[in-house]
């Protein structure tokens, strides 16, 4: 082979693409041809065995089971949930109190495991849950952004970069460096929004709560909201509002005891929904 | 290509062995471990006026006040007060880290089931901070050797070591009883107690010729024994410690860090629907 220096530099991309087939993933997501869903249940079912009784102290735990009076009972909090969500999808999740919806954000975030099935999630996430819950009160605002972007796992250096868009955005650069106990509960929340939502995430997943800071910042933090949407950012949200699952949803799934009752357009699921309520 | 790089694909059945995970996790996730060490060390001090002198200063004042209570009681000489020094420093950092270790994940419990970060993150931390602690509080302990004249040998150098056996050992202990604590309520006020007995088991304010016979082989149970003396042939005896004691002090501190790692690991993920 005729190697001019332009040719060795080549050289990299050409192991990498022999390296491909044992990356069954890496080869499947190209750039043109992405897999059409960016999350996958398949058969999903999540089981927690709990103690019959309600056993919080290791003293009543250790005298119960010397009586032999532990018993265990499995608790199904999803059951067979089979469900594919499209890339760029806004999906919402709606059903009683305790009807799984959580636990299925939980099975996306990673925070939990199924028990049965499988899970496929592709791409990077930002969970809009509760901001400023990690924050620090003694920390000033830098500080906390600082911690608050390595929870959510960046780098250092990665956080040195958004850091001026996190403040901007925010709109605290007057009081970046107090400690957060002086700031008040809509700063606070202001400051871990703009921390979870600087970059454009493939995925992202809202509970309930989007009643951010003051009526100026909440217009502010839902344009940012549309703008991911509009992105093509796969959004998942859990809400009670019908209102709202109705006006931003593409489709819905309608959840109960842990079970998928129905999946499709709004409309559709919502009204299903209130008549089984009756 | 930059696309499909940023492009992470999750699969919950791809699931390798829960403790080696957790470990590539807790590596990818540093950054974290850094800042939460930075934490806990930059709250401890932001509202006291002596700041970090203070670590230096606590044990020395301790290490006095015991010096001056036994010297009384057994008329110990001056080298007593590194003696005990020497005890109260591993024994500090263990009982510190294990505490905050449960303190840590209950606490993050609001954070674990919502965002996903690796959950040994919280009893990582606690040793890295206990380690920022042991080191400051090094400063008094060579000061006292220096005005105390106690002959130190080169072994002094291999001090790292016995401070590395101690953290592995701390880091199982506060794994385990981590796991253990976010499930029953009781657990951490149960494990105050047990240390307070602890520290009495353990040759920190006595030395062991003190020990009557027939309550030898609860000493020789103890773990933090054989750390402690461990730690004391560097900084106190100024003598290379045996070949058996190396074996069993390490021995010691890799079944504890095994056993905790794993069992943490393979509960860590209940954590989210426990809490």
């Amino acid at each position: 082979m005729n190697s001019p220096t332009g040719f060795d530099m080549n050289q990299p991309d050409v192991t990498a693409a022999a390296q491909l087939p044992e990356m069954p993933f890496a080869a499947k997501v190209t750039r043109t041809g992405e897999h059409p869903d960016a999350i996958s249940f398949e058969k999903v079912g999540v089981c927690y065995r709990t103690p019959n009784e309600r056993i919080v102290t290791f003293k009543e735990y250790a005298i119960r089971w010397l009586q032999g009076k532990v018993r265990h009972r499995e608790v199904w909090a999803l059951h067979d949930v089979h469900l594919h969500i499209k890339r760029g999808e806004t999906f919402g999740l709606i059903g009683r109190n305790g009807a799984g919806k959580s636990t299925l954000l939980k099975l996306i975030a990673r925070v939990l495991r199924p028990t049965t099935g499988r899970v496929i999630v592709r791409g990077k996430i930002a969970p809009l849950l509760e901001f400023g819950a990690g924050f620090h009160p003694e920390l000033t605002g830098r500080e906390n952004v600082y911690l608050n972007g390595a929870m959510l796992g960046f780098s250092r250096r990665e956080m040195d970069e958004k850091f001026d868009r996190i403040v901007e955005f925010a709109e605290l650069w007057d009081f970046i460096d107090s400690p957060i106990r002086t700031y008040s509960s809509g700063m606070t929340a202001r400051l871990g929004f703009a921390v979870a939502t600087d970059i454009q995430p493939d995925i992202l997943l809202v509970d309930e709560v989007l009643s951010v800071g003051d009526e100026a910042f909440q217009r502010k933090s839902a344009a940012r909201m549309h703008e991911f949407r509009d992105g093509g950012a796969t959004v998942l949200m859990v809400s009670h509002n019908m209102a709202v699952i109705q006006e931003m949803c593409h489709r819905v799934a309608w959840l109960d005891h842990g079970a998928l009752m129905a999946a499709g357009s709004p409309s559709e699921i919502i009204q299903a929904y209130r008549d089984s309520q009756e | 290509m930059n696309s499909t790089e940023s492009l992470p694909v999750y699969d919950s059945s791809k699931r390798g062995i829960a403790a080696l995970e957790e470990l590539r996790e807790i590596i990818k996730y540093r950054n974290l471990l850094f800042q939460m060490v930075r934490r806990d060390v930059v709250t401890r001090y932001k509202r006291s006026i002596l700041g970090i002198a203070w670590t230096m200063l606590n044990p020395l004042m301790t290490t006095l006040i015991l010096a001056i209570v036994f010297s009384q009681v057994f008329g110990a000489e001056e080298e007593y007060a590194v003696y005990v020094l020497s005890g109260l420093m591993p024994w500090t950092f263990f009982s510190q880290t294990t505490s905050a270790s449960i303190v840590g994940l209950l606490w993050g419990g609001s954070l674990i089931h919502r965002i996903f970060m690796p959950r040994t993150v919280f009893a990582v931390s606690a040793i890295g901070t206990g380690l920022v602690n042991f080191l400051l509080s090094l400063v008094p302990l060579f000061f006292l050797i220096l005005i105390t004249g106690i002959n130190l040998t080169w072994s002094v150098f291999l001090t790292p070591i016995a401070i590395l056996f101690l953290a592995m050992f701390s880091l199982g202990v506060g794994l385990f009883l981590s796991s253990v604590a976010i499930r029953f309520a009781d657990i951490a006020d149960m494990y105050q107690i047990i240390l307070t007995a602890w520290f009495y088991l353990s040759p920190i304010i006595y030395k062991e010729e003190y020990i009557p016979e027939q309550f030898n082989w609860i000493v020789k149970l103890n773990p933090m024994f054989y750390l402690i003396n461990f730690f004391r042939a560097f900084v106190y005896d100024g003598r290379f410690p045996s070949i058996e004691e190396y074996l069993i002090t390490g021995g010691i501190a890799s079944i504890s860090l095994l056993f905790g790692w794993i069992f943490f690991s393979r509960r860590a993920d209940e954590f989210a629907y426990r809490i």
